[in-house]
């Protein structure tokens, strides 16, 4: 745990080889498809993944087609892509069958804007569209274990995939509204998320290492939670950190700021569930 | 509704020590913490796992409430002849969470 820079760098380029063995040791058990055929690639010119900042056993905890804790979040989510409800008698599967085929790739595009809308709109949003306008079903409020779960399953279908969302176009006023979100000083600490997350990334706060604060794992397990948590849970608690006032759940702040991440995230695989502290 | 999942291998020699793996969703709730009002949020925790093989229990385990939520649990027993193993985990509130699998040895 107390090691200096360079041995954690050291480190993680032996990691990566470890993975590497691991991933391919791996291939073929059960029927989750947690391991891609190559292994993912978490560091993308400067861009890393947050895995990369994680401990061993964090790093093989995450690539355990068995013990990784989101998994649960996952097959529950399975279950509800097959769940008939509302009032229109439909399900994800009716009208989108195999999420396998259907759903992969989608989950590398959100947040994107939404003509219909007219504004942008993340991944937990589109599900509960879909079943409110679709199924004509109550949507499921927002961090519950139901949307968290449907997301999660959602985006393991694009697991390894690169980030890719579109910020040209309709999506630009919002990307630069979340850019804007990104380097504005706030709270109590008076730090934006640039300060954090670009300048000392890599560098130690007390006892944690920095990470470049990358959501392309998002929904994951997260250890000081004990549970499944969506990327604005995760914004909700670094903003509550510098003792600022977080915006609720689904916010348009939020949802222009995850676009602003993801795009500066471009190139990382997906990678829910993802296990991080 | 618990998610559950367990993974022990589906074949072995006898004489052969298996490992088995447990997770299982639960919050496990301590009953030390309070939540914004002030006010203490009842104990939930998983106070006993048990494994039987062929009836006979190769497995016990009292958790208590520092173990941590969704608890991940890997353990080993011999393989001594074909037959069924049954997992048990008991909640404080009296539910009994059970799952069963099979296991052939030769």
């Amino acid at each position: 745990m107390w090691q200096t820079r360079g041995d954690r760098q050291r480190s993680t380029i032996g990691l990566l080889g470890l993975t590497l063995m691991l991933l391919l040791g791996l291939g073929g058990g059960g029927g989750k498809r947690l391991t891609a055929a190559e292994p993912l690639r978490y560091i993308v010119e400067e861009r890393r993944s947050g895995y990369t900042y994680l401990s061993e056993e964090n790093q093989r905890l995450q690539d355990d087609e068995f013990g990784n804790p989101g998994l649960l979040w996952a097959e529950q989510g399975q279950e509800l892509w097959r769940r008939v409800e509302g009032t229109a008698a439909q399900s994800c599967m009716r009208c989108h069958g195999d999420a396998a085929a259907s759903m992969r790739g989608v989950r590398t595009r959100y947040p994107r804007f939404d003509p219909q809308w007219g504004k942008l709109i993340n991944l937990e949003q589109q599900i509960n569209r879909c079943r409110a306008e679709r199924m004509q079903a109550l949507p499921y409020p927002y961090e519950s274990e139901a949307l968290l779960a449907l997301t999660t399953f959602v985006s393991l279908q694009s697991r390894g995939l690169p980030i890719d969302v579109r910020i040209d176009g309709p999506a630009q006023p919002y990307f630069e509204a979340g850019k804007a979100f990104f380097f504005q000083r706030r709270g109590q600490l008076d730090l934006a998320c640039a300060h954090c997350h670009d300048h000392y990334a890599g560098q130690r706060l007390r006892g944690d290492v920095l990470s470049q604060g990358q959501i392309n794992g998002f929904p994951l397990y997260r250890h000081t939670w004990q549970t499944q948590g969506s990327t604005h849970r995760m914004f909700e608690w670094c903003n509550t950190s510098v003792r600022a006032e977080p915006y609720p759940y689904g916010a348009d702040e939020y949802v222009n700021l995850e676009l602003y991440m993801a795009w500066r995230g471009r190139g990382l695989p997906v990678e829910t569930p993802a296990v991080r502290r | 509704m618990a998610e559950l999942r367990i993974r022990i291998p589906r074949q072995a020699r006898k004489g052969e020590v298996i490992e088995i793996k447990t997770l299982i969703l639960h919050p496990m709730e301590t009953g030390r913490r309070r939540d914004v009002q002030g006010q203490l949020i009842p104990r939930h925790i998983i106070h006993t796992f048990t494994c039987t093989y062929n009836d006979t229990q190769v497995f016990r385990a009292d958790w208590h409430p520092a173990v941590a939520a969704n608890p991940y649990l890997t353990f080993y027993t011999v393989a001594t002849e074909s037959g069924r193993l049954r997992f048990e985990w008991i909640d404080d509130d009296g539910t009994v969470y059970t799952t069963e699998a099979e296991i052939t040895v030769e």
